[in-house]
């Protein structure tokens, strides 16, 4: 309960008024007639209207006046008249939860919302919008929870085949920070959809992170192929060169050849290929000077019996 | 302790938009050396670094943090900020030095 009220309150912070608010105003002028607020007030079945000049809030008018009006008996009478001057309004930059004070506190039914900067009239929002916006927020917030649930663990158990491979693949760009990193958690979001164990699913990400900023930092660009089955994830990571001439000494913890402005964003700082053998069952690495290296990577998934167990079918 | 608790406690900036803030924290890890993040951070952690690029975020999605704290009163650069939102990863400023807030954190009940 506690958490499902701090979610709301935190929605109450991050939608402002602007995105609550009705933008479709009736208004009137100060020098319509009375009559024709009467009229403007059944048609639309509203109960306030702002009353504008020019572009400018001149005052607001509700039900409340129009029956003080028609008790008065005058006839011939203007908005201006009757109107409330100088409204208290709502900017549209503000927070929901600002809005829900103000009408708490005053007990308005409405409140004319106005830009900022211009000072303009730009929407009227009541009780009513605040609660339909928060649910429309809360909503949309549970249709992507929705979407980021759905899980594509169920794949390997519909797919029918003696031996099944899902293989997925990304293109690295050399010494592109700006992208850096996009191929592994990609492929994280898609092991954790594939149903992978937390455990298995940690080891990758740092192999496969490792692996791309080697490629970005090192290298000319490059590919890395992603390869799941019931018994192993491989990473395969090739790029077109320079290529690594010693490799025993590139396994070392601390060598490294990147350049300083490289290692003062906290990269090459010679731990890449020790932190990638740690995380991995199996790793290979090749290479040839002026050609490129390949790297292979293998850690045991144990996907199928993790979508056995969430198989319904399988655990009865 | 709630994220959202230790930002009040310690007095630290938000600069990203209001979200995952409920995240339990238990551990924290101070280090600018991106590969010493990736092998020895626990999951979950808040991390504190001097580093305000991009592939930060990637960093802390990859090991599925809570949060950044950016030391000495350091703010994300403008493409990490739009990444970090995206992501919904919290980014948070201290002026503190790396040395103060993790005493604080560890005060606080928060380990390595």
């Amino acid at each position: 309960m506690e958490t499902r009220l701090d979610k709301t309150l935190e929605i109450l912070f991050e939608l402002k008024v602007g995105d609550a608010m009705k933008k479709d105003v009736v208004t009137v002028g100060p020098d319509d007639s009375m009559g024709k607020l009467n009229e403007e007030m059944s048609i639309h079945r509203i109960s306030g209207v702002p009353v504008v000049e020019g572009k400018k809030l001149a005052g607001i008018i509700s039900i409340s006046d129009l029956i003080a009006w028609l008790t008065a008996g005058v006839k011939d009478s203007k908005v201006r008249e009757w109107m409330v001057k100088d409204p208290q309004c709502l900017y549209a930059d503000q927070p929901l939860i600002h809005a829900i004070k103000r009408f708490d506190q005053l007990r308005f039914g409405r409140f004319p919302v106005l830009d900022r900067e211009s000072g303009e009239l730009v929407g009227i929002i009541t009780n009513g919008d605040i609660i339909l916006g928060t649910l429309k927020k809360l909503e949309q917030d549970y249709n992507e929870e929705e979407v980021r649930q759905y899980r594509a663990s169920h794949f390997f158990e519909d797919i029918n085949a003696d031996h099944l491979d899902l293989t997925l693949a990304f293109i690295i760009s050399g010494k592109d920070f700006d992208h850096a990193g996009r191929a592994s958690t990609t492929m994280k979001k898609n092991l954790k959809r594939l149903g992978l164990q937390p455990d298995i699913i940690r080891r990758a990400a740092i192999a496969s992170y490792e692996a791309e900023m080697n490629v970005v930092i090192y290298t000319d660009g490059g590919t890395m192929k992603f390869t799941v089955n019931d018994e192993k994830l491989t990473i395969i990571v090739k790029d077109r060169g320079p290529g690594i001439e010693n490799i025993e000494l590139a396994m070392q913890e601390g060598y490294t050849t990147a350049e300083p402005w490289v290692r003062e964003l906290g990269f090459g700082a010679g731990m890449g290929l020790p932190n990638i053998k740690k995380c991995s069952d199996f790793m290979d690495l090749q290479s040839v000077v002026g050609e490129g290296t390949t790297l292979k990577i293998e850690i045991m998934t144990g996907v199928h019996n993790e979508t056995k167990r969430i198989n319904p079918e399988a655990r009865s | 302790m709630k994220l959202k608790e230790l930002i009040q406690k310690l007095d630290l900036e938000l600069t990203t938009s209001p979200t995952a803030l409920d995240a339990e924290v238990e551990n924290a890890y101070a280090s600018d050396i991106l590969s010493d993040v990736m092998s020895h951070a626990k999951e979950g952690s808040v991390w504190i670094t001097i580093q305000t690029h991009r592939n930060t975020v990637s960093v802390a999605e990859l090991k599925s943090f809570a949060g950044i704290i950016l030391v000495g009163g350091r703010r994300p650069d403008d493409e990490t900020l739009k990444k970090a939102n995206e992501e919904n990863i919290p980014i948070l400023s201290t002026r503190f030095s790396t040395f103060e807030i993790v005493g604080k954190l560890y005060e606080l009940g928060i380990r390595g």
